[in-house]
């Protein structure tokens, strides 16, 4: 008997989300996330039959979604390809006749550090919120993430603004411990 | 004036996403003068929302969900 085992019928509800932003912090386009989020579970289901088991569900679809990712590279870079390349000293007319010297990277920049860094933080918060209750994981991405008003969410849930409150507050209480362990 | 720690808890959640209104932030800050604990815990409130910010985190809407689960099941 194999350690894991795959539940496709729960993919969407507990990883499409994680997929998601690990797909969007890597081909930045939302739309393109979706799809290789989708083409990943498709895949997941036709290789159902190799899942050996060893690795634990999320981790297997992840490696998939990997795939993916460096396939969606090769399709662009193929089209691209084709294109004239042109390498120009400056990028743009206006700053033409300004010293190369100009143009080096600003060592005070940190852009590549941060991008690195909060992608790391978004995955470990995606963590975090899917250990909390169902219920509690929903409203709090509702409120954070999506930030939907206090009023849409009650509507939809069918909740009211006291239970809201209650379970966002129960929702960041946990997952301020989490972090805390995981990312302080 | 005075409010308990159940109370300036929610209040501090609630001030995370604006929502909290002038006099209830009032309460707030006085409770938390006097509230150690308190103190802490809205700072690590405060933390939460600025990490939240940071992450840039993306969230697939309820009806993407929803079409994805309909193609998968198809295929089940």
């Amino acid at each position: 008997m194999a350690e894991h085992q795959l539940h496709p019928d729960n993919w969407v509800d507990q990883y499409a989300d994680y997929l998601f932003n690990y797909a969007v912090a890597r081909v930045s386009d939302a739309e393109i996330a979706k799809d290789l989020v989708q083409e990943t579970f498709f895949a997941g289901l036709n290789s159902a039959k190799n899942y050996k088991g060893d690795a634990a569900e999320r981790t297997w679809l992840i490696a998939i979604l990997k795939r993916k990712v460096i396939d969606h590279y090769r399709k662009i870079n193929s089209k691209k390809g084709k294109a004239e390349v042109r390498i120009n000293y400056t990028a743009s007319s206006d700053s033409e006749g300004d010293w190369i010297e100009e143009q080096v990277a600003d060592p005070f920049s940190q852009d590549g550090d941060n991008t690195l860094e909060n992608e790391e933080l978004g995955a470990a918060i995606q963590e975090c919120i899917s250990k909390l209750p169902r219920k509690q994981a929903m409203v709090f991405q509702m409120k954070t993430i999506q930030g939907m008003s206090t009023e849409d969410i009650c509507n939809e849930l069918d909740i009211n603004p006291s239970n809201l409150w209650v379970m966002i507050h129960r929702a960041r209480t946990a997952l301020m411990g989490c972090l805390n362990d995981n990312w302080f | 004036m005075k409010i308990s720690c159940e109370e300036a808890s929610h209040i501090c959640t609630k001030s995370q996403y604006k929502e909290a209104s002038f006099w209830e932030i009032l309460k707030l800050r006085l409770h938390i003068l006097y509230c150690k604990t308190c103190e802490h815990y809205s700072k690590r409130n405060g933390t939460l929302t600025s990490l939240c910010d940071r992450a840039g985190l993306n969230v697939l809407s309820k009806e993407d969900k929803e079409s994805m689960k309909k193609d998968l099941e198809k295929r089940l």
